[in-house]
């Protein structure tokens, strides 16, 4: 896949409304998500981190009585209007790992191949399974799996099941990955995997995570959002937002979380 | 506290005794229905019955088989079926990938099924049989076939989407976010469903199958085998119906016709669940 060209391009979200029932979730956001960064949105349980993350994706089609507004823009395309031809390239280009991971109903290696295949993506056998297997490896699965990746993929661990998902975004080659608390169910030495992989990962591709965990946002962040209540309170490079935060409400959060 | 835990416990076991009550007065139920019809049928079933047709004499004597009756109801089933799946199945794909509740088509297409649904089969038989006679058609193969798919297809199609809803939304999402389109998205869907609905399906050709008040004006009644669709035709249900009134020996018949009945929606079942394990044991 020729993706080179858009490496420059950053993902950009202009007035962006939501509503549910007409109950408003993401109010007015505004943000330019930078390249090969590491985007890190922070804020409180059901502050509207994964609505964003899902918007950016156009995933919130499948719910119901939802109005959106607004543009979210990648190489000048707006996703809010593609047409269904274009959507299906600029999903490709903008990987979501859910929050709640799910695999597809079918065996460890074809999650990882399905992207591929339904992209025409590596179609020699022996091309396929060395792409399954480097990104089973980043995601450090593929010592646990190797045994037995025809094996159904819903009987891995909820841990297992998450880097899994992980690793069929990964697949299809994004330029933009989207991570919703990508490590919220592994122990501290996958996360760390996972943090280490996306250090290496930001310098081919733009990451934007969702996490709870404010020492792993830390240690990893080059830029922050920090949302709160639908609206972005504070954003930039996250050593000023999480060191020197310029707004009250940021401050309190981040002194709750911390101490 | 004490008298707390024990009160629970007493609780926990009167229920538990209640469920293993039900159950076992379910599965008396189902063995005394296999056993009498069995016992009965065994003994009066035949390799001539179920080979040959009615002989000269089939309504004054037990000559010949019901060879008619089992082809017959065969004949109006399978097409039934068929016709039925291929009506079904697109509607339960569009009520599942459509399924938003503001998509106001899914809305009313659920609520026109679920009527349908509760409609007892007499009725369909009596509605079919009003515009059978308006068109001026004769009580046929054809006729039977129409109001077994009738029949069928809220059937297959409350079943079938019943056993879509099970799909979590997370899955569709997850090929979405790939990058699969509706219908890439929709074959994914469908190696999570495809089980349960053969066995919907199957069971909705069971049902089908069985059904008397259906077919009694719709196919007719003939002691040949149907050379067309526009021939009438003996069905199995109806043949039990009609021998078990009548004076002995011809009740032996019908226990005979109940049990060949019987065997064939075993079957069916049977083939629903081999398929069923198949299936998941490839894809899941
Ligand atoms: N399908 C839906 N229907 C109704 N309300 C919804 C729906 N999805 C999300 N919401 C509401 O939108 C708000 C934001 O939810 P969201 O899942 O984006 O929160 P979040 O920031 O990701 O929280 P968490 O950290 O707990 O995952 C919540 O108030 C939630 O109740
Ligand atoms: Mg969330």
């Amino acid at each position: 896949m020729e993706d080179n060209t858009a490496k420059s391009v950053p993902l950009i979200v202009e007035h962006l409304n939501l509503s549910i029932e007409g109950q408003p979730i993401l109010k007015d956001v505004n943000l330019t998500f930078p390249n090969n960064k590491i985007t890190c949105i922070v804020g409180p349980s059901g502050c509207g981190k994964s609505t964003l993350l899902k918007t950016l994706n156009r995933l919130h089609e499948t719910t119901d009585y939802l109005e959106v507004e607004g543009r979210v823009t990648i190489d000048g395309q707006d996703i809010i209007q593609a047409r269904d031809t274009e959507l299906i390239e600029l999903r490709r280009r903008i990987g979501l790992v859910p929050q709640k991971p799910c695999p597809l109903p079918m065996s460890i290696y074809d999650n990882v191949a399905y992207g591929c295949r339904i992209h025409g993506m590596h179609r020699r056998k022996k091309e396929m399974s060395q792409t399954v297997e480097r990104y089973l490896t980043e995601v450090g699965l593929w010592d646990e799996v190797k045994d037995r990746l025809n094996a159904p993929a819903n009987r891995l661990s909820i841990g297992q099941q998450q880097r899994l998902c992980l690793a069929r975004s990964l697949a299809v080659e994004p330029d933009f990955i989207l991570a919703d608390e990508a490590t919220s169910a592994l122990d501290p030495v996958s996360s760390r995997t996972i943090e280490n992989l996306f250090v290496k990962l930001k310098e081919k591709y733009s990451i934007i995570m969702v996490t709870h965990t404010l020492p792993q946002a830390l240690r990893i962040a080059d830029y922050a959002v920090f949302l709160y209540l639908g609206e972005v309170i504070e954003s930039g490079d996250a050593t000023e937002v999480f060191n020197n935060p310029k707004e009250e409400l940021t401050r309190k959060y981040l002194q709750g979380a911390f101490s | 506290m004490m008298k707390k835990l024990k009160s629970k416990y007493v609780e926990e076991y009167v229920m538990r005794s209640l469920m293993i009550l039900a159950t076992l007065l379910v599965l008396v139920f189902v063995a005394s229905i296999i056993w009498t019809i069995f016992s009965k049928g065994i003994r009066s079933l035949s390799w001539d019955l179920v080979t040959r047709l009615p002989g000269k004499d089939w309504n004054t004597a037990p000559d010949g088989g019901f060879l008619n009756a089992i082809l017959g109801s065969l004949m109006i089933v399978l097409p039934a079926s068929v016709i039925g799946a291929a009506v079904s199945i697109p509607v339960v794909f569009y009520m599942t990938m459509y399924k938003r509740r503001t998509s106001r088509l899914s809305y009313m297409a659920r609520l026109a099924y679920d009527v349908l649904y509760g409609i007892p089969s007499i009725v369909y038989g009596a509605f079919a049989f009003t515009i059978m006679v308006m068109v001026g058609m004769r009580a046929s193969v054809l006729g039977g076939i129409l109001v077994t798919t009738l029949l069928i297809i809220p059937i297959m199609i409350r079943s079938g989407d019943e056993i879509a809803k099970t799909v979590p939304d997370e899955i569709v999402e997850a090929a979405y976010s790939l990058g699969a389109t509706k219908w890439e998205t929709l074959k994914v869907v469908l190696r999570q469903i495809l089980p349960g609905m053969v066995t919907a399906f199957l069971l909705a050709v069971g049902k089908a199958i069985g059904d008397a008040a259906s077919v009694m004006f719709t196919a007719g009644f003939s002691d040949q085998l149907a050379r067309s669709l526009s021939d009438p035709s003996a069905t199995l249900p109806l043949a039990i119906f009609n021998w078990i009134t009548m004076p002995d020996p011809f009740p032996e018949r019908a226990y005979a016709a109940a049990l060949v009945l019987t065997i064939i929606v075993l079957l069916l079942s049977l083939t629903s669940r081999i398929i069923t394990r198949r299936i998941t044991k490839n894809n899941l």
